[in-house]
């Protein structure tokens, strides 16, 4: 038998149906659901009379729309639009018989962190979702990708989706990483190396000690960015780090069942000598604390670097990085620290999870953040929100000035009221940086919980390791 | 799904590079539970003001392009978010086919399940039909998926690859769940074996 990546050897194991051309009929594990690309989907079903075909394969949770603000509790959502989607969701959930956490939930939060909490998601699954984000469960050496809702919907019926195979991308990163470089860092200077578009038509594996090394936590920040740099799916190969942290979760398999699924996990990596497409290699060691400076994930340099002169780019890149300058309002040679903010947000399915709010809560010890700065945690669930409150993070960032809020997307998207009002700039733990993303004309530059946490602190953007 | 088999319409030029779909629908129109209406928005912060005028200078704004059915973009056309959103939006304004030297993956497939034809081609095609759509409305391109081809509008001809699955459910307007069902027993027996073999899915 010839060598097989991971990925080739999930795809084999979830091919139902293969037509002559090659077109396949891929069996879906876990269908992810939220408010903001499903309804259309039901209600599909509902005219054409259909009905889910694995209801237990299902999870839905509210998460884009919700409103992060203790009054929450309420539970009316403010907002006409956004109270009639996370209400449809309510009702389809509860129509078609599928696992549903409400916002009234402790265990609600944004859909990519609760799935793997909850230990929906496991090593060898599929898992898709309406959103281009569920590469994150790719952690777990899962397929998973996302889907948009016509193709919700033809989950939903047939628990397939229609697919034909992506060729094979290895990103590996060397050696260990320096002080103050985290996952995010590893995971946008990928994008930086190969462009927004250079993982298009591709599933990455991503390997090597620097990715070993990193926790479960970590490792799900850098395939939740495998999108921003156009590939479908990121993957990391199981290991005892991934068992560990799938070992009691509710939904995980437990005593015999147990054993039986890790024998198998145990087979989910790259045979020797398979073949990849496309191979990257970084070294951990050159990795530096990295910030967008642009409109583009892969607008990204050290925070030791200047703003770029768009003449240094080639093509079209050009007029894009004039037009992002123009936006960012930034000019070519000034330096990347010397750029002052006014807003901080840390939180999404990049960077809200726990090891996101220690790290930031951990420079944060002690201190204040700068006058008339705003800056928020939003927990990416009601179980992170619950554990940071346990280990004292939350009293942290109360006291240095934080706003504590509920789990939810926020202001990674800002659909529900955290936004970024015109000529805001906001130093962001989330994962795009797009013109209008976190409010209209609002300026976003990405960067990593603790280079979040260091910006808050001197009101610019700073290099995390003069605080460390 | 509406057929789709051949366009002869106005080309807009979208030089950009990397158009991601919150510049396609901006995250307000995403709290919509219908498919319709979203054409009026596509484009939304670049096409309109704060105060909903239109901005002159966009090109869907300008009286030659205000009837385009094709687009010319640049680079890696709708990366980004997976919202199904944008080509419900570009198909409710009349886009019928997007011409470019790359699309994102979940882009792509979300448009041909919307009746919208995105075109790849190589960068020296793209920059002759990207000039071609410069001309304005008097220069009519024609998009034929039987043949597979591009026309600009002095006749030059540009050959595009597709997947012939996907061509034939274009052409033909069919539903993707409909042709699944007929496979409905393949998924009965993966789901029989997969039931025995990871017994804890």
């Amino acid at each position: 038998m010839s060598p097989k990546t991971l990925y080739d050897k999930i795809w084999d194991a979830h091919v139902a149906h293969e037509s002559e051309d090659g077109t396949c009929l891929l069996y879906i594990d876990r269908h992810l659901v939220h408010e903001v690309t499903s309804p259309q989907a039901f209600e599909g079903l509902r005219m054409a009379g259909r009905k889910v075909r694995a209801p237990e394969k299902t999870i839905a949770v509210p998460d884009h729309n919700v409103p992060t603000t203790l009054d929450r509790v309420s539970g009316v959502i403010a907002n006409e639009e956004s109270r009639i989607q996370v209400d449809a969701l309510d009702k389809n959930a509860k129509d078609f018989g599928i696992h549903y956490y409400p916002v009234s939930d402790v265990r609600q939060g944004i859909v990519h962190i609760v799935g793997p909490e909850q230990g929906w998601t496991l090593p060898g699954m599929t898992v898709v979702c309406g959103d281009s984000h569920t590469a994150t469960h790719g952690a777990f050496g899962a397929l998973a990708h996302g889907i948009g809702t016509s193709e919700v919907e033809h989950v939903l019926a047939t628990q397939t989706l229609i697919q034909k195979k992506s060729k094979n991308m290895k990103v590996e990163i060397t050696g260990k990483l320096r002080p103050g470089v985290t996952a995010k860092d590893i995971t946008l200077s990928v994008i930086g190396a190969t462009g927004t578009a250079g993982g298009t038509g591709y599933v990455i594996e991503y390997c090597g000690e620097a990715i070993r090394d990193l926790s479960m936590e970590g490792r799900m920040t850098v395939c939740n960015m495998a999108i921003e740099g156009g590939a479908r799916a990121g993957l990391i190969a199981p290991d005892e780090k991934t068992f560990e942290y799938c070992k009691g979760r509710p939904h995980a398999p437990k005593g015999a069942a147990w054993e039986a699924a890790l024998a198998y996990w145990k087979t989910l990596f790259t045979d020797e000598g398979a073949h990849f497409d496309k191979v990257i290699t970084l070294k951990g060691e050159d990795i530096a604390p990295v910030v967008t400076w642009g409109t583009s994930p892969e607008d990204v340099l050290p925070i030791t670097a200047t703003v770029p002169a768009p003449e240094s780019f080639k093509g079209g890149k050009v007029e894009a990085a004039k037009r992002a300058l123009d936006y960012m309002g930034l000019t070519a040679g000034q330096k990347l620290t010397d750029i002052q903010i006014d807003t901080v947000f840390i939180g999404s399915c990049t960077n809200g999870r726990i090891e996101d709010l220690r790290a930031a809560a951990e420079i944060l010890k002690g201190k204040k953040i700068k006058d008339g700065m705003r800056a928020m945690v939003v927990p990416g669930s009601g179980l992170v929100r619950a554990q940071a409150e346990e280990e004292g993070l939350a009293d942290i960032f109360k006291e240095a000035g934080f706003e504590w809020r509920l789990a939810g997307c926020s202001m990674c998207l800002a659909m529900n009221p955290d936004q970024l009002a015109e000529g805001e700039r906001c130093a962001s733990t989330s994962n795009r940086n797009f013109e209008g993303r976190q409010g209209y004309k609002g300026r976003t530059h990405l960067v990593s919980p603790a280079m979040a946490a260091a910006a808050a602190i001197t009101g610019h953007l700073t290099d995390v390791r003069e605080m460390m | 799904m509406e057929k789709f088999t051949k366009v002869t319409g106005i080309a807009a030029p979208m030089p950009l590079v990397n158009i991601d779909t919150d510049m396609i629908i901006p995250k307000v129109f995403l709290k919509t539970i219908k498919r319709s209406g979203l054409g009026v928005n596509l484009f939304d912060e670049m096409r309109y003001d704060r105060q909903g005028n239109e901005i002159a200078d966009f090109v869907l704004n300008k009286p030659q392009y205000r009837a385009a059915e094709i687009l010319v973009a640049g680079d890696n056309f709708g990366c980004g978010s997976s919202r199904e959103h944008a080509p419900w939006a570009l198909a409710d304004f009349g886009i019928k086919a997007i011409v470019s030297t790359s699309f994102a993956d979940i882009f792509y497939n979300n448009s041909f399940k919307n009746g919208i034809l995105p075109i790849v081609l190589p960068q020296e095609a793209v920059d002759v039909l990207m000039k071609d759509a410069e001309k304005g409305s008097n220069a009519r391109m024609e998009v034929d998926l039987e043949a597979q081809t591009v026309t600009s509008s002095d006749g030059e001809v540009f050959n595009f690859e597709v997947d012939p699955f996907k061509k034939h459910c274009l052409m033909n307007g069919l539903d993707d769940i409909g042709l699944t069902m007929e496979n409905v027993s393949a998924i009965d027996s993966y789901e029989a074996t997969a039931k025995a073999q990871f017994p804890w899915i």
